[in-house]
Parts: structure tokens; C-alpha cells; sequence
């Protein structure tokens, strides 16, 4: 096998991955979207990895644990601008608009 | 005893721990009362090892073992390094009196015993002068601090002479001051802070005086400077007192510049070493170009002049004064100003060859010395503020030191150091008791006046100090002024002839009398008491500091008796000259053995003038306030135009602080403003206008510029542009999220796809 | 079992290797786009099931097989559901909504994204070319491996993370709290 064919797949997902996080309104979608991010870097970690032994593994563990805690707080973020906003839509969170 | 020595590192960190403990526990484990019980007990045990050091340095000096540099840590120094295992070989073979030391010439030594030694050149004497003078041995322990490259830098310990002198001032003068204020500073609102950075204040100076390379110094240099700002702005609530700190720290901020120049030239200099050990041993033999030097001195100079309040950067000091008086008695007295002046004491090589002092009759260190010495002594006589007065007069005395360092007299300005620091102290805490008295203030002309009968310990010892300062003979004063005066080597066989160093420091011998006759007249006698309430002797925590340093300064001039007195009369050799032999380093780091450094003793014409010019001082100022005798020259600034410019002048200290705020900053202020008008006008109008959307507002522009004046025009301008070009990018701000991390992933992408190109 | 089986597989002959990593591809990128592009809250979470399938597929193809079982327990297991959570709680619409995207962003973000994918492929091909994979790992797996690595080389990383974790838990609790 080819390191190339994973590291290709990875870039797919990473952009499709970067596509979903700019085009969706919904913040649980963007929050998807990161994940796929996340993924396709530990995809790269663990065919990077093969050449180094166990750490690339270990890395990817880890990046899946902070994923987690990502998540966590991602979602309670969002629930909180839903109580606020009654709305979870990106596009109108413009507090920023000048 | 050794031990001492090698661990001497203890005492900063005594002081340094009491920071720390008290900044951490002080307010919540002990009240905001009681921060003196961790500051007092620590500084205390430093005093103890301080002294403990000093006896151990001088039994290491009276039993020397190996040659000049047997006691220095390997790691610390590259020439250590770089002779390695022969040093201590090579002087077991010659003996001490063919030794390093032995000949080079022992001029020292001739000096020293006066004249006999010129003639018994080639006795048998020479061998028992040679063995009594033997080098110096510096005890230098050092630990690695960091690691660049192959270059690692250490950190440590040079305990000698000069840093053993400097501990025992530091550390008594600090505890004293932590005892005085106990009482002075009580019910402070912010005395756990003030007793944290007291602490640290000392801790820095410390850790600045065991400094065993420049750049540990530099850090030494920096940390009292911090502290100082903390404590000079202790009060901070009053804008002047926060001004004042700024004021001193960012005056201070010009010489560091010249400090951190100066290291880095000596640090290439000394083949990228910045031990002092091996800069004063490249410096003394010869080893460094002298350009290097003369660039690295004059750069110096400047740090100098910052740090210890010379000529030009000296107007920090006296507002400096805003602080706390116990403050302005440890920073005059035993930290941060005599950090200059230990910092070329240090380092004296670098300035004896690159200024060539030696065999000369003028240089920059005299000249800025000299000048600063008579001017500074000048201004203490407008003041009204009985610690501005002091304040000018540390001004004038740190000229003194200056000027001695400046004509190569070295253990004279040490001594001066050393005694200065004593009866300073002890005329700020003084000072400090005065205004205690009278309610806080220290105008001695309108709320002082008749206090010699309310406070009898504050007159008595304030008087003393006053004696020693105008350097009359039984008191410190005179024995080290006389040693700087002899030193200038203009009427006797010095370094060189410093005819005009002679002659500004008479002058300012002349001024210091007078001056501090007119503080004593103003404080304590000038008829009744003038200021609010009923004044009162100050308690014993405030008077017992001012006792012991009274009396320290009516004995300490016996460490260092001179070999010669009045009359040719001699006293007996084993008391003489105590503070010289074990204070100034005799070695290869130091110019005492090239051949043109000699000591200048003791003249009897010179101490004579000395004494007759100070004496002349003091009966001018008792004619002028006592007696009233000077009729003439009372109100004299009412009398005559000429004296009004003099005093209008003296009261203006100079225009040096108009000169700063006004000319300088202005100057530099006025082009930028300037600049970034018609950067306003040109540029960014231009390109407003070009996108064609600002004619009506460049019409206006135009009118403003006309009529409205340039200060105006920059304020409006600035606006107008920020409006209009806050409109255009206006658009740009959607404040949508995703359309930000869109434009920077896109940003990303390009960036990294050119970098692949271009660099890939 | 499953990775000593591939493991054995894949460097004797790497053809049904590469058919399964050829599938769980295309399946993997399909899903992906449905992700981003679907009109359903409730199919995107479960076409990311499997995108993320995939990877743990690909895990498994690359000899990881910890990993892979890790993915499947916190990802599938965990994530995902706490993603249905998240889309239950704020309310979002269960059947089809027209305006998950956002159509003004759509070919910025296109643009974006397929700049971004030009040169990440432009440069992979270019700097690695043919490398193969070297398998050189053991046939009865690397899980203990892992956990060597991790108690020792990685021990205060591990514990760091083990602080964000709970970090996190707390952040998250205070954040959503109702007051």
C-alpha cells in the first residue's frame, strides 16, 4: 500500500471538512464538520506514524481524547448560544458587524 | 572560615526569601502590621554572615596559598580555564616573591612604606614587602545558568575586598533602616508591600555586589532600579510622587542602554567572556585593543552617570526624594546610587587603560566627577526640602567618588564610599526623624527651626553627620575626602596630576560645609519652632539607628589610618592602611601592579587646605545665620540682577530638568508629529482622494490647514482619515464568522501553495 | 483477531488490502460530501457514523488496531450520540429544512475548499510519490505497545490530558447550566 493513498484521502476529508465548517449554518453541522477535520489529521498521524514506531499512535489517541473534550464544550457553547438566541443559526451571530 | 566565602551567595538570598515571604504570607498570616517580623530577623542574619565574611576574608587574605586566581572556580572564568593546571604548579615553583605579583614592579608596595622603599629596591626588604602584599586571591564559585550554543553562562560569587566592604555596608545600613522603620513607616497603608520590596531592594544590591560576571551585574543593575521605582513611588496617590518614580526609572532607562552597550563590547573584548575576572585580566595586560576599552569605559560612564546621579543624568535624584526618607537613606547611602560607583570599581581596568588615567592630568571620569562635585554642591543651597539638600549633597559626593575613581585614586573612593555611606545614612534618617517631628514635613525653612532643644539625639547625631559631611577632622570625612583630595596627585606624587579635579573638589568642599551649616541653622536652630503642633524626640526605634551610625562614623575612619600625619609623625604600622591591604585587589586584575599606579599618602598641605577650606565653609555659614555678620550678602538676589540670574538659575537646577521635558522631548516629540501630519496629508488623503470619495473633506482639510494651526490639524485629520477609511473597510466587517474563516483558510491555502512553489 | 488477520494479509499480497481501502474510500468521501451537504440534521449525524467508520477502518489497514477500536467505542459510541444530544436539545428540525446552508457562503467556501485540496494533493504527490508503507510491526499487535509508550514516554502528556478532560467536563457543566 501507499502512504500516498491515505494521506490523499486525508486531504479530501480535511477540505470537505473545511467546506462543511464555512457553508453550514447549523452549529451542531460545524461542529461535525470539525470532526471530520480532526479525523483526517489522525489519519495522517497514523500512516506517518508507520514509519516512526508507536508514537504517531499515541498522538491520534490524544487527539482523539481532546476531541472529546472538544465536543463537550463545543455543544454546551452552542446550547448556550441557543437558550440566549433561542437560535443555534451561525449567520446571525454578527455581534462582530461593524 | 572558607566556608564563608563559598557560600557567601546565602546572603542575597536571606533577603531575597523575605521578599518572597513576605509578599506570599506577609498581609494574611501576620496583619498588615507585622511584615518587619519576616524583613528584620532575615536582613539581621545576612548583617551576621556579612561580617562573619568579612573575618573570613581577612584571615584568607593574611594566609595566602597559590597564586592570584588559585581560589576561582574553573567554570567561572576562561583564563582560569585556558592556563588550567599550570597556575597553581607554576607558583609553587617561584615562591611568592618571584611570583605574578612580585614582578611586576612592586610600586605598590614602594608607596606604601613610604620612603624607605624607594632606597632598599634590591634589599632584603623587598623579599618580607613582597611577601606581606601578596596577590590577592578572589574567591570566585559560579554555577551554570543557561546554555546557548557552546556558549554557557554562569552565574555566581566573587567574593573579594571590595564585595566583603560593600556586603557589610549594605547589609548594616539595610538594617538599620528596617529597624528605623518599624517606627516611621507604622500604620502605613501599604507597609507589608513596602517591607517586601525593602527586602528585595536589598536582596538586588546584594546579588549586584557578589556579581561574578557583567551580565549578573547587569541583572543586579536592573532589580535595584525596579525596586527603587516601587519604593520611590511607594505613595503613589499623589501624582508627583508616581511622576518622581518614573522619572528615575526612565533616566535610568538612558545609562542602561549605555550599560548594556558597554557589557556587550567588553564581552566581545574579552574573547566572549563575561566574567569580570577575565575583562579585568584581558583589560590589565594588555590583551584588549585600547579603542575597545576607551568605547566600553565611556559607555559605562554613561550608566554611571544614570545610576549614581552624576553631571546631566543627576536630575532623577533629588526627586527620587517623593519616597519614603528610610528609602532615600538606603538609596543614598548603601544601594543603587553606589551601584555606579561600584560597578567601575569593579571593572576598574577597563577605565584606568582605556581612559588612561594613569599619568594624566585630565579625563572624562574627573571631569564629570569634578564638575558634578561643585555643581551639585551648588544646588544644595536654594532648597528649601531638607532632603533635596542631602539629596544634592549625595550628588556632590558621588562626584567626589567619581573624581577619585577618575584620578586613579581607587581605595580612596572606596573609603569614601564606605564612609559616606555611614554619616549619609545617618543624616537622611536623620532627616527622617526631623520631619517625624514636625508633621510630615520637610521644609525646613518655613516648618522647622529651634529642634535642638525638642531633640537633643536627632541634633547631636545630625550635627556629627553634618562634621563628617563638611569633613572636619576627627570624623570619617576627612580621612577619605583627604585620600581623594591627596589622590588628585596635583600637589603630591599620585597617578597622575589632576589640577582641576583638585581644585572642583576644594570648591565643593567649600559648598558642603556651607550648605550643611545652613540645614543645621534651618532645622535646628532660626529661633522658635515653626511648623504645626508640638514637636517631639522621635522614639528609640528611630533614634537608636541614628546613634549607632553617629557613632560608627566617629570611629570608622580607623580601618583606614594613613601611613604618614601631620609632622612626619607616623603611627605604628600594623594599624595603618587596614581597609587598603584588604580591600583593593593586588593581582593581575587590577592596575596596582602596572607602573605608573601609585598610592598618593597622606600630605600634610593638602589636608591642611582641606580642613582650612571646610573650616572656612562652616565659619562662613555661622557668620552668615548666627552672627549675621554677612550683612552684604543677605537677600543678596534682591540686591543685585547678577545674583538674581545666579539663584534664578540654581533654583531652575540648571534648566537641566526644562531642557529634558521641554527641549528634548519636544524636539523629538515635533518631527514625529510633524511626520505623521503629512503622512496624514499626503499619504492617506491622497488615498482617500483617490478613491474619489473625499473631495468635500479634503476641501475642509485644506481650510483647516490654514487656519486651524498644526496641533489641531493632526487631531482632526486623524480623525477625518479614520472616519473615512472606517467607512470603506466598513464593508469588510460583515461580522459574519464563517466569512472571516473563510477569507483565512483561503489566506492559508494561497500562503502555503505559494510557499510550496516558491520554496518547495 | 481481525488485525493479526490483516496484518498477516497486507504485506504478502496487498491487493484485497488495497480493495477494502479502495471501498471504505469512496464510501468514506460519499458520506463526507452527504455530511456538509445534506438537508437532514439527523442524516448528517448518521452519515458522519460513517465517515468515521472509515477511519477506523483505515486504522485498521494501517496496523492500528487500538485505534481503530478506540474510534469505534468514543467515537461511534460516544460523539455521535452526544451529537444527536446536542441537535435534540437546541430543536433543531428533525426532517428536512431547506436553509442548512448558507447559500451566500456556498462558492466561497467551494473556492476555498478546493483551493485547499489543490495544494494539499499537489504537494502530497509531488513530495511522496510511490512510498509504501513499511509494516514491520509484530502479528499479535502493537495495544501493548501503545500502552508502554504511554505510561512511560507519554506519561505527563497523558496526565495532562486527563486534566483537559476534566477541565472540559467542568467547563462544560458550567457553560450549559441553567442560571
Amino acid at each position: 500500500m501507499l502512504l500516498n493513498q491515505f494521506l490523499l484521502l486525508s486531504a479530501a476529508l480535511f477540505c470537505i471538512g473545511v467546506y462543511g465548517v464555512l457553508v453550514r449554518r447549523n452549529g451542531v453541522l460545524v461542529l461535525m464538520s470539525i470532526e471530520m477535520i480532526l479525523n483526517a489529521v489522525n489519519i495522517n498521524l497514523v500512516a506517518f506514524g508507520t514509519f516512526h514506531g508507536i508514537a504517531g499512535q499515541v498522538f491520534a489517541l490524544f487527539v482523539i481524547a481532546v476531541a472529546a473534550a472538544e465536543v463537550g464544550v463545543g455543544l454546551a457553547i452552542i446550547l448556550l448560544i441557543y437558550r440566549n438566541s433561542r437560535s443555534i443559526d451561525i449567520d446571525q451571530l454578527d455581534e462582530l458587524k461593524g | 572560615m572558607d566556608w564563608f566565602l563559598t557560600h557567601a551567595w546565602i546572603i542575597p538570598a536571606l533577603p531575597a526569601l523575605g521578599f518572597v515571604l513576605i509578599l506570599l504570607f506577609g498581609k494574611r498570616f501576620l496583619g498588615p502590621t507585622r511584615a518587619h517580623w519576616i524583613g528584620v530577623p532575615l536582613i539581621a542574619v545576612a548583617f551576621v554572615l556579612s561580617i562573619c565574611t568579612g573575618v573570613a576574608w581577612i584571615q584568607h587574605t593574611n594566609d595566602p596559598h597559590g597564586g592570584p586566581l588559585a581560589d576561582v572556580q574553573e567554570e567561572c572564568s576562561r583564563t582560569v580555564q585556558a592556563t588550567g593546571s599550570e597556575e597553581p604548579a607554576e607558583h609553587a615553583d617561584e615562591g611568592p616573591t618571584e611570583g605574578h605579583a612580585a614582578a611586576r614592579g612592586r610600586s605598590v608596595a614602594q608607596e606604601d612604606h613610604g620612603t624607605e622603599a624607594t632606597t632598599t629596591q634590591e634589599g632584603g626588604e623587598e623579599h618580607a614587602e613582597a611577601e606581606k602584599h601578596h596577590d590577592t586571591q578572589p574567591v570566585v564559585r559560579c554555577v551554570s545558568w543557561f546554555d546557548t550554543g557552546d556558549h554557557s553562562f554562569t552565574i555566581g560569587t566573587l567574593v573579594d575586598g571590595q564585595a566583603v566592604m560593600l556586603l557589610f555596608v549594605v547589609t548594616l545600613i539595610s538594617l538599620l533602616v528596617h529597624l528605623y522603620s518599624t517606627d516611621y513607616v507604622n500604620g502605613d497603608r501599604r507597609y507589608t508591600h513596602y517591607y517586601a520590596f525593602l527586602s528585595l531592594f536589598t536582596s538586588s544590591m546584594l546579588f549586584f555586589v557578589l556579581a561574578e560576571n557583567t551580565l549578573q551585574m547587569m541583572v543586579g543593575w536592573e532589580l535595584v532600579g525596579v525596586c527603587s521605582f516601587a519604593l520611590i513611588g511607594h505613595w503613589w496617590e499623589e501624582k508627583p510622587n508616581s511622576d518622581a518614580a518614573l522619572k528615575a526609572f526612565i533616566t535610568n532607562r538612558v545609562g542602561d542602554v549605555g550599560l548594556i552597550v558597554g557589557v556587550i563590547v567588553l564581552f566581545f573584548g574579552a574573547g566572549q567572556s563575561f566574567s569580570i575576572i577575565d575583562i579585568n585580566i584581558g583589560a590589565n595586560e594588555g590583551l584588549m585593543n585600547h579603542t575597545v576599552l576607551l568605547v566600553a569605559s565611556c559607555c559605562l560612564i554613561t550608566a554611571v552617570m544614570s545610576k549614581s546621579g552624576q553631571f546631566v543624568l543627576h536630575t532623577w535624584l533629588p526627586d527620587a526624594m517623593a519616597g519614603p526618607t528610610p528609602v532615600s537613606a538606603l538609596i543614598h547611602a548603601a544601594t543603587m546610587v553606589v551601584a555606579g560607583i561600584y560597578m567601575v570599581g569593579r571593572l576598574y581596568p577597563v577605565f584606568f587603560e582605556g581612559l588612561a588615567i594613569g599619568g594624566s592630568s585630565i579625563n572624562l571620569l574627573a571631569l564629570v566627577g569634578g564638575v558634578t562635585a561643585v555643581f551639585g554642591a551648588l544646588l544644595a543651597f536654594v532648597q528649601k526640602d531638607i532632603k533635596k539638600v542631602l539629596a544634592y549633597s549625595t550628588v556632590s559626593q558621588l562626584g567626589f567618588m567619581v573624581t577619585a575613581l577618575g584620578v586613579g585614586a581607587w581605595t580612596a573612593a572606596m573609603f569614601h564610599l564606605f564612609t559616606h555611606a555611614m554619616f549619609k545614612a545617618c543624616l537622611f534618617l536623620g532627616a527622617g526623624s526631623l520631619s517625624h517631628a514636625s508633621h510630615h514635613s520637610f521644609n525646613m525653612v518655613d516648618d522647622m527651626g529651634g529642634l535642638r532643644r525638642v531633640m537633643p539625639r536627632t541634633y547631636w547625631t545630625y550635627l556629627i553627620g553634618t562634621l563628617a559631611l563638611a569633613g572636619i577632622i576627627p570624623f570619617a570625612g576627612f580621612w577619605s575626602k583627604d585620600e581623594i583630595l591627596a589622590g588628585t596627585g596635583s600637589a603630591n606624587e599620585g597617578v597622575g596630576n589632576y589640577h582641576f579635579a583638585l581644585v572642583m573638589l576644594l570648591i565643593g568642599a567649600f559648598c558642603t560645609a556651607a550648605y550643611m551649616t545652613r540645614t543645621i541653622w534651618y532645622a535646628f536652630y532660626n529661633g522658635e519652632y515653626k511648623g504645626h503642633g508640638h514637636p517631639h524626640e522621635s522614639g528609640p526605634v528611630i533614634t537608636w539607628p541614628l546613634i549607632v551610625l553617629a557613632a560608627l562614623t566617629c570611629v570608622i575612619w580607623l580601618v583606614n589610618i594613613p601611613t604618614k600625619f601631620f609632622f612626619d609623625w607616623r603611627p605604628p604600622e600594623s594599624f595603618t592602611l587596614k581597609f587598603e591591604h584588604y580591600v583593593e585587589p593586588v593581582g593581575p586584575f587590577f592596575p596596582g601592579s602596572s607602573d605608573n599606579f601609585t598610592h598618593a599618602e597622606f600630605n600634610g598641605w593638602i589636608a591642611a587646605l582641606s580642613l582650612l577650606v571646610a573650616g572656612g565653609g562652616l565659619l562662613a555659614g555661622y557668620l552668615f545665620y548666627w552672627k549675621r555678620a554677612l550683612k552684604p550678602l543677605e537677600n543678596l538676589a534682591e540686591k543685585s540682577r547678577l545674583a538674581a540670574f545666579f539663584k534664578n538659575i540654581l533654583v531652575n537646577k540648571y534648566y537641566f530638568d526644562w531642557l529634558y521635558t521641554d527641549v528634548i522631548v519636544h524636539a523629538v516629540k515635533k518631527p514625529i508629529a510633524a511626520a505623521a501630519y503629512w503622512f496624514n496629508q499626503k499619504v492617506l488623503d491622497g488615498v482617500v482622494d483617490g478613491a474619489g470619495k473625499t473631495a468635500v473633506a479634503s476641501g475642509r482639510f485644506v481650510y483647516d490647514k490654514i487656519d486651524q494651526g498644526v496641533i489641531d490639524g493632526v487631531v482632526n485629520g486623524t480623525a477625518v482619515v479614520a472616519t473615512e477609511s472606517g467607512g470603506e473597510l466598513r464593508r469588510t466587517q460583515t461580522g459574519r464568522v464563517q466569512q472571516y474563516a473563510a477569507l483565512f483558510f483561503a489566506a492559508a491555502a494561497i500562503l502555503a501553495g505559494i510557499f510550496v512553489l516558491v520554496i518547495g | 483477531m481481525i488485525a493479526s488477520i490483516v496484518a498477516q494479509a497486507s504485506p504478502s499480497f496487498s491487493l484485497p488490502a488495497n480493495i477494502c481501502f479502495g471501498i471504505t474510500a469512496a464510501v468514506m468521501i460519499g458520506s463526507a460530501i452527504k455530511v456538509v451537504t445534506t438537508k437532514n440534521v439527523v442524516h448528517a449525524a448518521l452519515y458522519l457514523v460513517m465517515v468515521l467508520a472509515g477511519v477506523g477502518v483505515n486504522y485498521l489497514l494501517l496496523q492500528a488496531e487500538f485505534l481503530a477500536l478506540t474510534q469505534f467505542l468514543v467515537y461511534i459510541g460516544a460523539i455521535v450520540v452526544l451529537f444527536l444530544f446536542g441537535v435534540m436539545l437546541t430543536k433543531a428540525p428533525l426532517g428536512r429544512s431547506e436553509d442548512l446552508d448558507n447559500l451566500r457562503q456556498r462558492p466561497l467556501a467551494l473556492l476555498v475548499s478546493l483551493i485547499l485540496l489543490g495544494v494539499l494533493a499537489g504537494t502530497l504527490l509531488d513530495s511522496f510519490g510511490d512510498d509504501k508503507l513499511p509494516f514491520r510491526l509484530s502479528p499479535e499487535g502493537n495495544t501493548q505497545a501503545i500502552s508502554d509508550s504511554i505510561f512511560s514516554t507519554y506519561l505527563i502528556p497523558f496526565e495532562v490530558v486527563s486534566v483537559l478532560l476534566l477541565a472540559a467536563l467542568i467547563g462544560a457543566i458550567v457553560l450549559a447550566r441553567k442560571d
